[in-house]
Order: structure tokens, then C-alpha cells, then sequence
């Protein structure tokens, strides 16, 4: 039967996976036992002397346990499981928790649960569910004494809890080793350890309630990971990971919006500064119009009052009262000049013209303005230009006037002896023959006196250091000439410590200085600027007690090309003067100084006289008598003529004794005019003329044409100082064109003061028809802004009238025009120009504009 | 009975308060035997061409929010050169600053103006008179008014 029973069992295992074993046990009453025993062929057993003293389980067995004590009943295991077959005889109701499983099993005819307890043999925790077997079926509502009754057996599984919980856990805790505790929880105060080893209580635990049928029972599973979770490596890295990217997007973003704002903000700024340097400039402008109009007005009134009264009788103290103001007043006028130039040049508001100039008479001018007091100092004043310089350059020339004028009177300042030379060159020239002029004789000077060598005060300039002394200086472009000016003098040099600030402006040698010669001491620092702007250099040499030489580069353009069809008016068109009355002669200069006699030749070869150079009286004699060309005229120096007397007079009477041809005339050349020299002069009725130097081309013309009884148109006088403008005028027809009776009635006024004949009309129109080749007029003066028919429009049409007349009749018709304008601005001189205009004067008229302008027409008829 | 020193007094008075200035002076020397009443006749002149304009002013002026702006500026400039060319500086002036209106298109500043020029032309016209009746009473006295 147990066989049977353990067989069977075994084989249906698999239906309970949970339970370790079955076994059933019978119930025996007291009065059974023996004949029990008996059939079984063993004792019933107890257990609970084993549950007191527990031993090993390989020390279990079954035949040590103690037979049982006497009792009313007993519930012997009869069959079980081959698993628990230890527990074969062993009464169930000695166990003390068997015993409460037992009875209550039968009572309730459901399963029960012991608590957990120390098996037999395995001594592992288990707990055995017990269910009562009955011997016939009984209702639910049975009594527990019926079931008693009823009772046959007791069937009871074992749980081995601990196998029965790591079979269950063992996919929950696969991998991550959860620990679980189950606990018998009946008695809440004392729960029963049923599985687990004892841990911490604090720990985290997952509590969930474990069923096994008995409701009588209660049990709880305690699960925990055996270790601590892992940090989420991944998830922190890749949190932290989104948000470092999340910040650094973020702060991408408000960098960008700040740099955006940013850059917003300095673009208003900019826009702000913009706008105020804009406001700046407008500003400068119009404080250098204001200035120029507000302080030049009063002076010029001032100045054109006292030509007008010099023009009235005075007497001898009053012109010189007169004088004396206008001197002071016309200082005052380029100290003013100067301080603008200054303010013009800082603001960058300096610009340069561009028109036609003639540079051989821009120093002839400047010249005159120095002869006076050179003549004074005894200082000998000379200039020569290149004949490689064209006769008409492209440029500034008011500009370069200045700075050649801010140079000599420089010089002339500091100089009290010896000379003051200037010389203008091509660059190529200079370049070309560096190396001749380096052995030249210290003596061989204009005066005399020693110089600083000229190729010292050019010696940084970068014109010449890029190009090599030959070869590829050659200008091939004809279009610009690049010309260098020196000033050489003999004067008191300027010393070592003063030369580096030399360029600066305010600054001056010497407080004495500013005291002893006036100035402001700006003008070589507005020379070294207007330079700059004519694309040239400025540099210096000086030696104290020797002197000092100041050399510049210019560039400019070539004027012959375009002086053919030139709209550019020519300023001071003094080109050829008289040179068609001199043209074929012959002039002989006697000099011992070869500089000197060169400047003398270059200024009589301008009027086309053909010049021969000799050094002494002796030399002049034989070549006058050797007859290849007659001389009409000898020049000889002073220092010649005067040192010996009687080889003079020789040379006197020789020359009045020649062969062929007329006795040539004699010229003596003298510096100053006050010289005590002139005094002891021949008293002949054939006195050799004295020409006093510096040679000018005109007043050497008029000179030479006074005593050669040459008929020269040209006798004026072009000090400008003198405005004779009724000279230039009387007599003149000239045509008035405004659309204001006013205007008319003032302009003509004007001009009939100064003797002109003048007809008005007033409008374009009539000027048009008014100026029909042929007329009779010999200028007209036009009013720009009138309805109908601008000034521009009506000039337009006049030249074209012209222009037909002309080809057809093959002759010049070219009547000059000049705009009267009450706002002078620069692009309204550009566009009188344009139209052929020959220039403008502001309205109403100023006497010197006036008389600059109609001079240059007035002075070729 | 106006004396020399009066006169004199006078016309620097018109000098300093800006209603002459040197242009005055330059007609003034235009003046001589061959031309004797040149200074009266200009300012005549520019009285009479100075009194059209202003009564053309007024009516383009006049029409307020149809100002020819053009051809107000033509006329203010006509005005500017006369008086400028007799040294009316004052009036000279206002013409300056109708001109800009006018060239900004400002209809206040264009009354304004007006206005201003009227006021001017005004008063030197009244100096003018009074200038002129003073040289004319010294010259019938028999005296000559220094230039």
C-alpha cells in the first residue's frame, strides 16, 4: 500500500511543483493502537522529543525516535512520499504545530497551515498544509463534531518554503538577485521567519501578501535587491549629456541675442556718430564759409577803401599814412589767409585747382614781391627755370605761389647777405646728374658765398630712392610733370636743435623770432601740406652761419597738350611777352660767376634774344668784334663794370667803335638800387642803362625796349598794387545782362566810374541778339540766375553763334564773358567754365575781382 | 535845419544797426559831377521793382495751402539781389531765410517772413526818405554831404 502510495506519488510530483512531499496519515484511536501496530509492524512514534533536541538530519532515524506516549488518539503517517518517508510512523499529533493542524484541519475540512517550523530530518523551514480526509461526504454546514466523527485520515503537503520560494523567485530574480523574506505573519507582533536571512530592517522593501489557502494564516514575501541598484549609468550620462547640450544651446542662444543686440546697439551708435560727424562736417564747412565771407568782407572793404583813397589827392604825409595802413591791412588779410589755410587743412576741406598756369611768371611775380626788400638787404634775389619745364602746366598756381612765396620770405627773413636762388627742374634732370654735380666748387655759387649743397635737402625723398639715377626715370607718360624747386640761400641757417620741428606748425625759431620778423609760423607746415596735396615731397638743408636750402617736388600735368582747345582760362597769360619784337637778336652776357650768368641768359632767351655767356671785358671785346652775329646788346655784371674804371672805359669806347652794324647798347646788372656804386656813374650822354635786378621777363622787356626803341605794347605795370582799372576800362564797350533794374542800374554805375561805355539789356534773349558777331563790344558781363534764359544757357548759345561765324569767315570772335554771381560756390565756377565763360566776379562787383578778372583780357589789345 | 555833423551821425547809425551796409558805401563813391543823383535814382529804383515783388509775394503767399513755392523762391531772389546790390542788408537777410523756407517747403516760416520783409522794406524805406531829405535840405543850404 505505501507502494503504491509512493509511487504514485512520485509520478504526479510534477502536479505539485510547490510541495516537497504528501503523506497521509490515519486517524488510530487509543484501543486501535496495538492491533495498528501490529498490522504497520511498527510503533507509532512522537516527534516533539526531536522538536526539543534537534539533531542533523543524517543523524535522523526513524528508530531512534521514542515510541509515543500514551493518548486518546493519534495520527500515525501510514503512506508518504518517498521524499518524506522519514516522517513514516511518526504521529502527527505529537508535534505541536501538527497537532494544531491536525485538529483544526478536521474541524474546518479545509486546508491548514502550520506556521513555519523546523521539519523532521531535513530541519529546513516548512510549513505542511494538512487537509482532512473523510470517510463519507459531508455538507458545508457540517459540525465540527460530525466532521470529528467522520474523520478517516489527514492528508498533508509539505512545503519546503525555502525550495518553494527560490523555485518561484527564480525568474523574478534572474539577475539582479532579489532577496526575499517570508514571513509567517499570524501573529503581527511576531512574525515567523519562514525564508531569508535575517537583514536589515530599513532597507527598501517590496512587502506583498502571500496566499496559500488557510485563511487562517497570513504570510508575507519581502523582496529586496541583494545590491544596492546601480547608478543608471546611462541615464545619468545621458541626462546630464541632454542637459549640458540644453546649456550649451541655451547659452548659444543668448550669446547670439546678446551679440545681435549688441551689434544692434553699436550700429545705432554708429548711426548716432554718423550722423553727428556728418553734422560736424556741415559744421566746419560752414564755419569756414561764414569766416572766410564774415572776415574777409570788412577787410576787403577796408583795403578797397584805401586803393580808393590813395586814387584822391593826399598829400605827401597822408599817402604815407595811406600806405602804411594798407601794408598793416594787407597783413592782416594773409595772416588771416594763413590761419584758414590752417583750419581748411585740419579740416581737410583744402582743395586744389586745376587750371592752366604759366610757371615762368608765377615766379617773376613772386620775385617782384621780394624785389623790394632784397634790393634793401643787398641780398641778391635770382631765379631760373629748366627749359625742359613746359611753358603751361596743369595745376594750382595760387597754391604753388604760396608755398614758393612762404620759402623766399623765409629766406629773405634770415638772409642779409649773399643770394637768394631759386631754380625749377624736371625731376629727371636733378636725377640724371647727381654724380656730375657732386665735384662742384664750393665758390661756384650765385654770389659767391658758400651754400648748403642742394642734393642734401632732397636726400630722403622717396622720388628718388625707388628709381635708380639712370635709366628708368624716363617719363613716358608726357601727361605729368614732376618738378622740383629749390630755394637756396646764404642767410644765418637755421640751428641743429630747431630742425626736426622745423615743419611744424606754431613753431618758430626763437621766441625773438615771431618778435623781430612777425608771422605766425604756420606757413612751412601749410607749404609741407599744400605740397603733400600736389603729390610731392618737402625736405631741407641747412648749416648755421652758411645757409639753409629748401627743396619740394610738384606734380603736375602738362598744359601744351591741352592748351589748343583749352576751356580752362589761362591765368597771367604772359607767356611770349613782346617776344616777337626782340625775336633775332643778339644779347652778350659778361659774368664772371657761370650760375649768375646763366640766370641772366635764361631771362633775355624768354624774350627770344639769342644769349652768349663770356666772363670777363677782354672775352666780351673779341667776340663782339669777331663778328659771326651782330650783338645789339651787352648785359654786364656789376661787380664787372665797377672793379676797374679804366678797362670799363675801354671797353666803352670799343664797343662804340665797331665795324658793322650798330654800336650794341650797354646794360649794367645791379643788385640793389640804393647802392652807393651807381652814384660814381659815367655822366656820358650814352650811359650804359642799369637794370636792376632780379630780372623779371617784363620789366627786362620794358627795360630793354625803352632803350632799344623797341615798340612794346606792354608798358603796363603789373603791380598788382596799383588798380588802375579805369586804365584798363575807358573807354571799353561792355555789355550788362541782368534781369533786375537795380542790378543794371548798379553794375553799370560801376563801370561807367571807371570810363567804360555800357549798354544794359535784360535778358538772355537780348544779350544774344546784342552779341551777333559782328559788335562792338569788348566784354560782357552776365547775370547767371535769370527766368527765362539762364546766364549758362545764353553764354551757350553766344559761343555757338561764334563758333559758326568763325569757320565760316576763318577769324577769332571770342568775346569775354564773365558771370555775375551772388553766391560764389565751386561748382558754379566749374559750370561757367563749362559753358565758356571766361570767368565770374560776385555781385555786386569787388574792386579787386574786378580788376583781376577783366585784366586778363583787357591787357592784349 | 539838419547839419553836416547830423547827417553823418545818421548814416553811421544806419551802419551800425545793420539796415546799410558797404555796399552802400561803394554807390556812394559811384556818385560824382558826371553822375550827381545815381544814389537816389538806384534806391528809387529799387523801391519801385522792390514794392512789385512784395505785392507779388502776398499773392501767391496768399494762397496758402497752394504756395508755388518756386515761384516764390524766384521772386525772394529777384528781392535779394536788388537789395543786396544797394547794401539793404537787413532786407538782404530776411531774403536769405525766406529762401530756405521756401525751399523746405515751410508755409509758417514762408509768413513769417513775409512778414519780416515787409517789416524791413519798411523801415528802410522810412531811413532812405529821411537820409535823402537830409542831403536834400544841406545841399539847397549850400553844403555837401561828405562821402
Amino acid at each position: 500500500m505505501q507502494r503504491t502510495f509512493a509511487s504514485y506519488t512520485e509520478r504526479t510530483a510534477f502536479e505539485r511543483p510547490l510541495t516537497s512531499g504528501v503523506a497521509y496519515a490515519v486517524r488510530v484511536l487509543h484501543y486501535e493502537r496495538e492491533q495498528f501496530e501490529k498490522q504497520q509492524g511498527w510503533i507509532i512514534k512522537r516527534m516533539d522529543t526531536l522538536e526539543q533536541n534537534p539533531v542533523h538530519k543524517n543523524d535522523y532515524a526513524v528508530e531512534e525516535l521514542e515510541p509515543s506516549p500514551l493518548q486518546e488518539e493519534y495520527a500515525p503517517v501510514i503512506f508518504a512520499q518517498d521524499t518524506i518517508s522519514h516522517v513514516i510512523s511518526v504521529d502527527m499529533l505529537s508535534g505541536k504545530e501538527d497537532r494544531d493542524n491536525v485538529l483544526r484541519a478536521r474541524e474546518s475540512g479545509k486546508g491548514v497551515l502550520t506556521a513555519p517550523f523546523r521539519l523532521l530530518k531535513s530541519n529546513r523551514l516548512g510549513v505542511i498544509l494538512t487537509f482532512a480526509v473523510y470517510k463519507r461526504y459531508l455538507p458545508s454546514n457540517a459540525t465540527p463534531n460530525e466532521r470529528l466523527q467522520a474523520t478517516n485520515g489527514y492528508l498533508g503537503g509539505v512545503f519546503d518554503v525555502e525550495s518553494l520560494v527560490e523555485k518561484l523567485l527564480e525568474q523574478l530574480a534572474s539577475k539582479e538577485s532579489v532577496i526575499v523574506n517570508v514571513y509567517d505573519t499570524t501573529n503581527h507582533t511576531h512574525p515567523i521567519a519562514m525564508y531569508g536571512s535575517n537583514i536589515s530592517g530599513d532597507v527598501f522593501n517590496h512587502v506583498s501578501t502571500l496566499n496559500f489557502g488557510d485563511p487562517f494564516r497570513k504570510h508575507e514575501m519581502h523582496c529586496r535587491f541583494k545590491q544596492k541598484p546601480p547608478l543608471p549609468w546611462a541615464a545619468i550620462y545621458t541626462s546630464s549629456g541632454i542637459l549640458v547640450i540644453a546649456l550649451l544651446v541655451g547659452h548659444i542662444f543668448y550669446a547670439t541675442v546678446n551679440r545681435i543686440a549688441k551689434v544692434e546697439d553699436d550700429y545705432h551708435e554708429m548711426m548716432e556718430l554718423k550722423k553727428r560727424a556728418e553734422a560736424a562736417d556741415v559744421a566746419k564747412s560752414q564755419f569756414l564759409a561764414t569766416v572766410s565771407h564774415e572776415i574777409r568782407t570788412p577787410m576787403n572793404g577796408v583795403l578797397g577803401m584805401m586803393h580808393m583813397l590813395m586814387d584822391t589827392d593826399l598829400d605827401v604825409t597822408q599817402q604815407e599814412y595811406v600806405r602804411t595802413a594798407q601794408e598793416s591791412g594787407k597783413a592782416l588779410v594773409s595772416l588771416i589767409n594763413e590761419v584758414l589755410d590752417q583750419a581748411k587743412i585740419e579740416f581737410g576741406k583744402l582743395e586744389l585747382e586745376a587750371v592752366l598756369f604759366d610757371i615762368r611768371s608765377i615766379l617773376d611775380d613772386v620775385l617782384s614781391l621780394f624785389s623790394d626788400k632784397s634790393q634793401g638787404k643787398g641780398v641778391e634775389l635770382a631765379a631760373y627755370v629748366s627749359d625742359q619745364v613746359p611753358k603751361l602746366l596743369i595745376g594750382d598756381p595760387g597754391r604753388f605761389r604760396q608755398i614758393i612765396t612762404n620759402l623766399m620770405g623765409n629766406s629773405i627773413k634770415f638772409t642779409d647777405k649773399g643770394h637768394i636762388f631759386v631754380t625749377i627742374h624736371l625731376v629727371e634732370e636733378i636725377v640724371h646728374s647727381i654724380e656730375v654735380d657732386n665735384e662742384s666748387n664750393p665758390e661756384n655759387t650765385l654770389s659767391g658765398f658758400p651754400v648748403v649743397k642742394s642734393c642734401l635737402s632732397w636726400k630722403g625723398f622717396k622720388a628718388f630712392s625707388q628709381e635708380g639715377p639712370l635709366g628708368s626715370f624716363s617719363s613716358t607718360s608726357s601727361d605729368l610733370i614732376n618738378l622740383i624747386v629749390s630755394v637756396e640761400d646764404t642767410g644765418d641757417g637755421i640751428p641743429r636743435e630747431s630742425q626736426p620741428l622745423i615743419f611744424t606748425p606754431f613753431m618758430q625759431v626763437g621766441s625773438s623770432i615771431s618778435r623781430k620778423h612777425g608771422g605766425t609760423g604756420i606757413g612751412l607746415s601749410i607749404s609741407k601740406c599744400l605740397v603733400g596735396l600736389m603729390n610731392g615731397e618737402i625736405g631741407f638743408a641747412s648749416e648755421p652761419k652758411t645757409g639753409s636750402t629748401f627743396t619740394f617736388t610738384a606734380v603736375f600735368a602738362n598744359g601744351l597738350l591741352s592748351s589748343n582747345e583749352c576751356k580752362i582760362p589761362q591765368i597771367n597769360d604772359q607767356s611770349k611777352p613782346a617776344s616777337s619784337e626782340f625775336e633775332g637778336m643778339n644779347a652778350l652776357v659778361i659774368d664772371p660767376r657761370p650760375i649768375r650768368a646763366k640766370v641772366s641768359q635764361y631771362h633775355i632767351q624768354r624774350l627770344g634774344i639769342h644769349v652768349e655767356k663770356v666772363s670777363d671785358l677782354n672775352q666780351g671785346l673779341s667776340t663782339i668784334n669777331k663778328g659771326n652775329a651782330v650783338i645789339n646788346m651787352v648785359l654786364i655784371e656789376q661787380e664787372v663794370w665797377y672793379r676797374d674804371s679804366s678797362m670799363s672805359s675801354h671797353f666803352f669806347d670799343s664797343t662804340r667803335k665797331v665795324n658793322h652794324g650798330f654800336p650794341p647798347k650797354l646794360f649794367i646788372l645791379v643788385n640793389s638800387s640804393n647802392s652807393s656804386k651807381t652814384s660814381s656813374v659815367m655822366s656820358d650822354v650814352d650811359n650804359p642803362t642799369i637794370i636792376t635786378k632780379p630780372l623779371r621777363a617784363s620789366m627786362l622787356a620794358a627795360s630793354l625796349q625803352r632803350e632799344m626803341n623797341v615798340r612794346n605794347k606792354r608798358t603796363l605795370n603789373r603791380d598788382l598794387q596799383n588798380l588802375s582799372l579805369s586804365h584798363l576800362l575807358v573807354g571799353r564797350k561792355i555789355l550788362i545782362v541782368d534781369d533786375n533794374g537795380v542790378n543794371r542800374a548798379v553794375a553799370a554805375g560801376a563801370l561807367k566810374k571807371y570810363g567804360a561805355d555800357v549798354v544794359c539789356v535784360s535778358s538772355g534773349k537780348d544779350a544774344i541778339s546784342s552779341l551777333k558777331p559782328p559788335h562792338q563790344f569788348d566784354a560782357c558781363f552776365m547775370d547767371i540766375q535769370m527766368p527765362e534764359m539762364d546766364g549758362f544757357e545764353a553764354t551757350g548759345r553766344i559761343r555757338e553763334m561764334e563758333q559758326n561765324v568763325n569757320r565760316e569767315a576763318s577769324i577769332n570772335w571770342h568775346v569775354p564773358i564773365l558771370a555775375m554771381t551772388a553766391d560764389v560756390i565751386q561748382a558754379t565756377h566749374e559750370k561757367c567754365l563749362r559753358c565758356g565763360m571766361d570767368g565770374y566776379v560776385s555781385k555786386p562787383f569787388e574792386a579787386e575781382q574786378l580788376y583781376r578778372e577783366v585784366s586778363r583780357f583787357f591787357l592784349s589789345s | 535845419m539838419y547839419s553836416v555833423a547830423q547827417l553823418v551821425e545818421y548814416t553811421s547809425s544806419l551802419f551800425q544797426q545793420g539796415f546799410l551796409d558797404d555796399q552802400f558805401n561803394q554807390l556812394q563813391l559811384l556818385q560824382d559831377e558826371s553822375n550827381p543823383n545815381f544814389v537816389v535814382e538806384v534806391v528809387t529804383l529799387f523801391f519801385e521793382d522792390a514794392e512789385k515783388l512784395l505785392n507779388q509775394l502776398e499773392k501767391e503767399i496768399g494762397q496758402e495751402n497752394n504756395i508755388d513755392f518756386k515761384r516764390v523762391d524766384a521772386l525772394v531772389h529777384q528781392l535779394k539781389g536788388s537789395s543786396s546790390s544797394i547794401g539793404a542788408q537787413r532786407v538782404q537777410r530776411v531774403c536769405i531765410a525766406f529762401k530756405n523756407y521756401c525751399e523746405e517747403k515751410n508755409v509758417e516760416g514762408c509768413f513769417k517772413s513775409l512778414q519780416d520783409i515787409k517789416q524791413e522794406y519798411t523801415l528802410v524805406k522810412t531811413k532812405f526818405e529821411t537820409l535823402f531829405k537830409m542831403e536834400q535840405q544841406i545841399f539847397a543850404a549850400g553844403g555837401s554831404a561828405p562821402r
